[in-house]
């Protein structure tokens, strides 16, 4: 629903009538599973300027950053530490993604 | 035409939960978001916990239920202020279904306030409802390979309550696992290995709320 929100709200904005795509950015470990988004999405929009739209999604891989050794790495089957020094204090740069990131109207 | 946005999907309830959260702050309030999967002990970790700590933390709850009210009513009954939220078919609470509940508590009166998500692993972990930490729950009889399954809930966790152990005689499931790959996800997670049944366990877990209530105070 959310989702719904704010693409509207950026119709809105341009004065668009229709809604072609909407490009999302979905994180790896993000609790969505792309099929399921899709069909709620037709299921919803029906009805609406928004129907028909296709969702494009681009899954963002899961990386991490090592606050000691200043590394950047893909984080693989869910070890979240640092590949080159060992250290767990590492923060989780992308694959958390929720967003949306473009989309096209006319 | 293309239009660029770049807008996090979940903004609004981030906004409306970090509302939420500077209210609980301006109080006082130690706020807990607690998950697991349906069945797992939540709400009878909640009863242990309330008859371990009322007399000497003013405690508030909050239900999460998709549907009935069975569980307030068992809150209820502890004689603490405990309020049910009915999602009607939805998987996970929100900042906005915590805010409907404040005009049934009086937070002037309160130090800590569990609020007890929908039984789900999944998407609770995505949705802040304005807590200082989630704490989950994992009961050993749902299997050792949860924790690599559903990563996201173990890494948004500041606490992990490995409950049922008294079951462990009767199972195959390696509680060496559980923490192993619990702590793989989230190095800092601090795990507590107890049973609701029994009482087992729970006393270090009660020692290490009070102190976080403590703090909390502290902190203000």
């Amino acid at each position: 629903m959310s989702m719904i929100e704010i693409v509207r709200e950026e119709m809105r904005k341009c004065d668009a009538k229709t809604l072609r795509s909407v490009r999302l950015n979905i994180g790896q470990m993000a609790a969505i599973v792309p099929d399921s988004l899709s069909f709620c999405f037709e299921v919803i929009t029906k009805g609406t300027e928004m129907e028909g739209a296709r969702l494009m999604m681009d899954v963002i891989p899961l990386k991490g950053y090592c606050n000691t050794c200043e590394s950047e790495f893909e984080i693989k089957d869910y070890v979240f530490a640092c590949p080159s020094c060992g250290d767990t204090n590492i923060k989780t740069i992308s694959g958390q993604d929720l967003a949306i990131v473009e989309i096209e109207v006319d | 035409m293309k239009v660029s946005v770049v807008r996090n999907i979940l903004e609004a309830n981030d906004r409306i939960a970090q509302q939420n959260r500077d209210l609980f702050t301006e109080h006082g309030l130690l706020v807990i978001n607690l998950m697991s999967s349906p069945g797992a002990g939540k709400t009878s970790l909640l009863e242990k916990t309330i008859d371990a700590l009322k007399d000497d933390v003013d405690i508030g709850i909050i239900e999460g239920d998709i549907q009935s009210s069975q569980d307030a009513e068992r809150i209820a009954k502890k004689g603490v202020p405990a309020v049910q939220i009915n999602t009607g078919g939805a998987c996970h609470l929100d900042g906005n279904m915590i805010r409907d509940t404040f005009e049934e508590f009086d937070f002037e009166k309160m130090d800590l306030l569990i609020v007890e998500n929908v039984g789900n692993l999944v998407c609770p972990a995505e949705f802040k409802v304005g807590e200082d930490f989630k704490a989950m729950i994992l009961s050993v009889t749902e299997g050792d390979d949860k924790p690599s399954k559903y990563p996201l809930m173990f890494r948004e966790s500041k606490v992990l309550l490995i409950n049922k152990i008294d079951l462990l005689p009767y199972i195959d499931c390696s509680l060496d696992r559980i923490r192993e790959d619990s702590l793989k996800i989230n190095p800092e997670l601090r795990i507590f290995q107890v049973s609701c049944k029994t009482g087992e366990g729970l006393e270090e877990w009660y020692e290490w709320l009070r102190e976080r209530v403590k703090n909390r105070e502290v902190i203000l």
